[in-house]
């Protein structure tokens, strides 16, 4: 491979080069923004006041790195309207003292506030799963992360069309 | 005062299961009434679930989960007799607590 690549193109194959596709298109940054440091917001800054999802994702990443797998987000693949969406997420997790979830959150690309939930997990909880029901500001990509107990973040996103978005009226 | 949540919680194995329907209108802030004024945003904020005084489960919401917001979830520990304690509290400062007894073994 020529010098001249950039080093995430190196390993662009297979699975690998569509997480890798699907990370560099959740964040739509400029190439020339990758390389530059990442700005966390002030400490005691609301994750939930922020209103990108990249910032939302920053907010709680805080730099770290963040892999595909592990964790499982279940959307229907379309919704007639954006109400109320079921959504289940699940964690490949043993969920032992030193081996559990610590926590999951949700962003969406399209509401305006990009944070919809996030759930804290502890090594009590019997499985690394919650479901519930959100709102779904139109057709998008939901991005569902979840970090560690060993600090690690692991996420899924998943596509859902939605016919008619809810935030307009309505419920 | 809201109305109260409707819990469930049931042994599945040695694991229990929990669902939860909370009351709450989960007002984004975002809709107009009749006369063109916005509603005001009035949603929860913060939901606790708490068994034999140890958080199982905590969680910070916003305007994206679904009004009358629907929770389920399991965790491990409780023995049918005893008590599955939630709270919510909302960003007007308004709070509910109900529990429910483990059912079923």
């Amino acid at each position: 491979m020529p010098d001249g690549r950039r080093p995430w193109t190196l390993t662009a194959r297979g699975a690998r080069r569509r997480a890798l596709a699907a990370l560099v298109a959740l964040f739509a940054l400029p190439r020339r923004a990758l390389a530059q440091p990442i700005m966390n917001p002030a400490p005691g800054v609301d994750a939930r006041t922020i209103n990108t999802p990249q910032g939302a994702l920053q907010s709680i990443l805080k730099g770290a790195a963040m892999r595909r797998g592990r964790v499982r987000l279940e959307l229907p693949s379309a919704a007639e309207n954006g109400h109320s969406v079921p959504m289940l997420v699940r964690v490949d997790s043993p969920m032992s003292e030193t081996d559990y979830v610590r926590r999951i959150d949700l962003v969406s690309e399209k509401n305006p506030v990009p944070l919809m939930a996030s759930f804290f997990l502890g090594s009590h909880m019997g499985r690394a799963e919650v479901e519930s029901r959100v709102r779904l500001n139109g057709t998008q990509r939901v991005t569902a992360l979840a970090q560690l107990s060993d600090g690690s973040f692991w996420f899924d996103a998943a596509d859902i069309v939605v016919n008619e978005s809810a935030c307009l009226d309505g419920g | 005062m809201a109305d109260p949540m409707r819990i469930r919680a049931n042994m599945t194995g040695d694991k229990v299961e929990v669902k939860v329907l909370m009351a709450h209108e989960m007002e984004t802030g975002l809709r107009k009434d009749a006369s063109g004024n916005a509603i005001p945003a009035h949603f929860i904020r913060n939901v606790t679930v708490t068994h034999g005084g140890k958080t199982v489960l905590s969680a910070q919401w916003g305007t994206s989960v679904s009004r009358n917001p629907f929770l389920h979830f399991r965790f491990k520990g409780g023995k049918p007799g005893e008590k599955v304690t939630i709270t919510w509290l909302d960003n007007r400062g308004e709070k509910r607590t109900d529990e429910a007894v483990i059912a079923g073994g």
